[in-house]
């Protein structure tokens, strides 16, 4: 059967890889609000009863969202093998870290409501803090050290090794993008509460979401500026590249300089876009927090979430995941895919559950859509965490 | 003793399955229970049965969020600790994983947040859609988890690119379709519904004994025994299934479970308890039955089972071809264009045994020049440790046979309507119920040892041992996230087993028993959770 060739193999990596980037921010949208909200929660609520509302806004649906973690996992393995090999386990004690405060978080959210002991609730508050915070932060973390190289190499039968360390992730420009991660999704995660909260956590939330956003400008300009001056260099291809091309990631020549990650802006003016919907995300929702349009504004906040990661993408186009000390050893979008065949069912197994979960996860969020305040939590309060 | 890069992460790889195994088979019964429940109580109305569910939901709540949250471990392990396989194997691979996020985990993770929060939110049969929609989920994650699995085991529908060096789909059907897969799958879900039935019944069991929530716990009784029985049949009849297909294609795992040192003439006997010595390559003693070894692994009276020690024989062989392959393999790599016509046919005519050359490289740098003692040596490798083999699964059959006996007794009290008798005459079955819980459990482990470590030294069965699989990790690296993940998976434990038996305690609500129609009108009930959570 040859249904697979009705696409060619170099679009279909062209179209993974803009899956890949839906899945990255189909995760940081969804899962991202959660996160910051988790973030906040020991700072914005005082009492047991505003922890619980602020919880109580997310708590029926979160777990839904975190699957786009999981699935964004699953499909970087069927469809870049070698990428979810090397990051995983060149990021290894990262991961760990993510994975440890990522596990939290589940039973924090069950267990919390299940002793009304102030001591018990309050370490679980903080198990929801640690669970959303670390991996807000490590995340962006990871994206700095991409940006930069990771320090892998691959011998002739693709076997990885690192040089790197731990504490060697969290330098200066990575530490710089983990902000910027923390700082947007607490701004997200502001902005849902403001929607969803009212009274007091709505204020609170109203503040923390604009210093955020105003934070978030100045981070993303400044990640930008390091980033345009060659502060961060980036990576190039110099050798010829067949886009169809059997997956080999060794058969390319590759350079390091400062700049080479403005070249996709020069050679196509309209990518511009992509920061420009950061900006524009970050700038709105800025501006109407400060008004009563609550929908709108968190439609600006999307936005900002979007166009941030999508700047990434666009910038290290076709790289996907570079190395600092065997460049041409660097993974990119033609020699790091899985083959024609598997790209192909994935497409159309992505084709045909994506709308569908896209349908039933909007249902759900239309069943479940109301303010959450004292009153709701006093009269669910049997099944309200 | 000690321990290098590839054991710590085996043993990281074991503890956090094993750990998470430890939920995942109660989510799938326990899912489908409730929404059998449910189902009862939409169809007629009766508010008893939705306090079943809501009572039955809580510890399957409890139960659920470890399930979610070690199973995030697994999701990323691969690539943490098992990088060269995850390159190796991820066009297979990879894929039945993302499947089952789309289709599965995300049905089940959404609407499981409806379930908890959406009985005042929707009409009554929205909810039990839900509900149902949880409970395929749930079932639908087994399925492609296993495919996956399954391929592991009995690696079809894929060759080995030299040029990309790694296993690549050559048929999506046959890997969806691997009967392994579907055996296997068949397998753990009916294991999983025992888990749940023999949890119901052990608890409601409890209940009698202490003359409490009697007409829940009676009701809960005639559904976890009706459903516990047909599990339990199919989970041996399937297990069996399992075996059949185990020696089509595992051979030496089969032998194992049996500690079969030699091939017997058809049909061979079972050994019904032995003393395997690895070191002596023999039983030290063996009580046999026979011929229904013979029966149970090939249908047939005339099929030979192969012993042990001819496989490894026949492993020697496959190691001589494989050396070939591997030796056609470097200069392939070192010259992947230019490289004769002829080199390549060698290689594609002996791939299939290319794993066989890795089991030397422990021994040897260079497979070609490998002694006849480092071929013995490679080929003995190929035989898991027998002893722990033979007996896990002996407790798991015998634990597979004892669910059979309690849910036909229960199934025979409850459909008889003698279960009050039970609480007067025969107080010892219900204490055999309590008693019972932590069995399925432990069966459930075993079956996994077995099918786990009884493949090894293969990650994927033929083609790559696990030692070559592993990560380019250092051992201080694994060690520390071994002591990380024992100590939060220990702390969770803990604190999930008292939650649970906290909230067993506290027990269903019963709702007015001197009202008659707190059990027959279908009237909004508030306050129906077993108590509030302040």
């Amino acid at each position: 059967m040859v249904l697979h060739e009705l696409i060619d193999y170099s679009t279909l990596k062209m179209i993974w890889w803009l899956l890949l980037g839906v899945l990255l921010i189909g995760f940081a949208v969804m899962d991202g609000f959660d996160m910051g909200v988790g973030t906040l929660l020991p700072f914005i609520a005082e009492t047991d009863i505003e922890r619980r509302i602020v919880i109580n806004t997310i708590g029926a649906t979160w777990e839904g969202n975190q699957v786009w973690f999981i699935l964004a996992g699953g499909a970087i393995f069927a469809a870049w093998p070698p990428l979810y090999a090397i990051s995983f386990s060149g990021f290894y004690l990262a991961m760990f870290v993510v994975l440890a405060a990522m596990i939290l978080r589940p039973v924090a959210f069950k267990y919390r409501s299940k002793r009304p002991d102030p001591s018990w609730r309050s370490a679980w508050d903080w198990a929801l803090f640690t669970g959303s915070f670390v991996p807000a932060l490590v995340f962006g973390v990871a994206v700095g050290n991409v940006l930069l190289g990771v320090p892998y190499k691959l011998d002739s039968d693709l076997r990885m090794t690192y040089d790197g360390s731990f504490f060697g992730l969290f330098s200066l420009f990575p530490l710089l993008c983990g902000l910027l991660s923390v700082t947007m999704l607490v701004m997200h995660g502001s902005v849902w509460l403001v929607m969803r909260a009212s009274g007091d956590i709505a204020r609170r939330a109203r503040r923390t979401g604009t210093v955020a956003a105003g934070f978030g400008i100045v981070l993303f300009a400044l990640g930008g500026y390091l980033v345009a001056t060659g502060f961060v260099e980036g990576f190039r291809i110099t050798s010829e590249v067949d886009p169809n091309m059997a997956a080999n990631p060794l058969a390319k020549q590759v350079v390091v300089e400062g700049g080479a990650w403005m070249r996709n802006y020069a050679a196509h003016p309209i990518l511009w876009l992509a920061p420009a919907i950061g900006f524009l995300g970050l700038v709105g929702t800025l501006i109407l927090l400060q008004t009563r349009l609550e929908m709108l504004v968190f439609g600006f906040s999307k936005l900002a979430v979007f166009g941030i990661i999508s700047t990434v993408g666009v910038s290290m186009f076709p790289f996907i995941l570079p190395s600092s000390v065997q460049p041409e050893a660097s993974l990119t979008v033609w020699d790091a895919a899985s083959t024609h065949r598997t790209l192909f069912n994935m497409l159309v197994a992505t084709a045909i559950f994506l709308p569908i979960i896209l349908v039933y996860t909007a249902w759900v969020y239309k069943v479940l859509w109301g303010k959450v305040d004292e009153e709701t939590i006093e009269r669910d309060n049997h099944t309200a965490y | 003793m000690e321990f290098d890069v590839v054991d710590l992460s085996r043993l990281q790889f074991a503890m956090t399955a094993l750990y998470h195994f430890l939920f995942v088979p109660l989510t799938i019964g326990l899912s489908v229970l409730l929404a059998t429940m449910e189902t009862v109580y939409v169809m007629t109305g009766r508010e008893i049965w939705k306090r079943m569910v809501k009572f039955w939901g809580t510890l399957f709540g409890i139960n659920f969020v470890l399930g979610v949250a070690t199973g995030l471990t697994m999701e990323f392990q691969f690539g943490m600790n098992w990088a060269y396989f995850s390159q190796f194997v991820g066009d297979v691979f990879g894929a039945p994983l993302a499947i089952e996020g789309l289709m599965a985990f995300f049905l089940e993770a959404t609407f499981v947040g409806l379930f908890f929060f959406g009985w005042d939110k929707l009409s009554r049969r929205q909810h039990l859609a839900a509900t149902w929609a949880v409970a395929i989920g749930t079932n639908l994650s087994a399925l492609w988890i296993l495919i996956a699995n399954g391929w592991m085991q009995h690696p079809v529908g894929s060759v080995f690119n030299p040029d990309t060096m790694r296993m690549e789909v050559s048929s999506f059907y046959d890997v969806l379709f691997n009967p392994v897969a579907q055996a296997k799958f068949v397998h753990t879900v009916s294991a999983g519904y025992i888990t749940a039935a023999m949890f119901m019944l052990g608890i409601s069991a409890w209940y009698m004994l202490q003359g409490r929530h009697v007409r829940i716990a009676k009701r809960s009784m005639a559904i976890a025994s009706a459903f516990g029985f047909a599990s339990a049949l199919s989970v041996v009849v399937l297990g069996d299934e399992s075996g059949y297909e185990a020696n089509l294609n595992q051979k030496m795992k089969l032998a194992t479970i049996e500690a079969m040192w030699e091939t017997e003439p058809a049909p061979a006997s079972f050994n019904l308890v032995a003393w395997p010595d690895m070191k002596g390559r023999d039983n030290l003693f063996a009580i046999e039955v026979p011929f229904v070894m013979g029966l149970i692994a090939t249908r047939s009276l005339d099929t030979v089972i192969p012993g042990i020690k001819d496989l490894v024989e026949h492993s020697k062989d496959r190691i001589v071809q494989g050396a070939i392959a591997w030796d056609a393999l470097q200069k392939i790599r070192s010259d992947p264009k230019g490289v004769d016509e002829e080199v390549r046919n060698t290689f594609a005519r002996n791939s299939e045994s290319l794993g066989y050359a890795y089991l030397l490289l422990p021994f040897t740098d260079n497979p070609m020049e490998a002694t006849a003692d480092q071929v013995d040596a490679a080929a003995w490798s190929t035989v898991p440790n027998v002893l722990p083999m033979f007996y896990a699964f002996r407790i798991m059959v015998a634990c597979g046979f004892f669910f059979i006996l309690m849910t036909a007794v229960f199934f025979y009290y409850s459909s008889s309507g003698q279960l009050d008798a039970l609480r007067e005459k025969r107080r010892w079955l219900l204490h055999i119920a309590v008693w019972s819980i932590p069995l399925p459990w432990i069966a459930c482990e075993m079956g996994w040892f077995v099918a786990e470590y009884g493949r090894q030294p293969w990650i994927i069965e033929s083609m790559l041992p696990t030692a070559v699989g592993v990560s380019s990790l250092s051992v201080t690296e694994v060690l520390l996230t071994l002591a990380g993940f024992v100590a939060l998976y220990s702390t969770l434990l803990v604190i999930e087993v008292a939650l649970m038996i906290k909230y067993v305690r506290i027990g269903p609500d019963d709702g007015d028993p001197a009202d008659p129609s707190s059990e027959t009108s279908p009237r909004p009930v508030s306050g129906a959770a077993p108590v509030p959570a302040e």
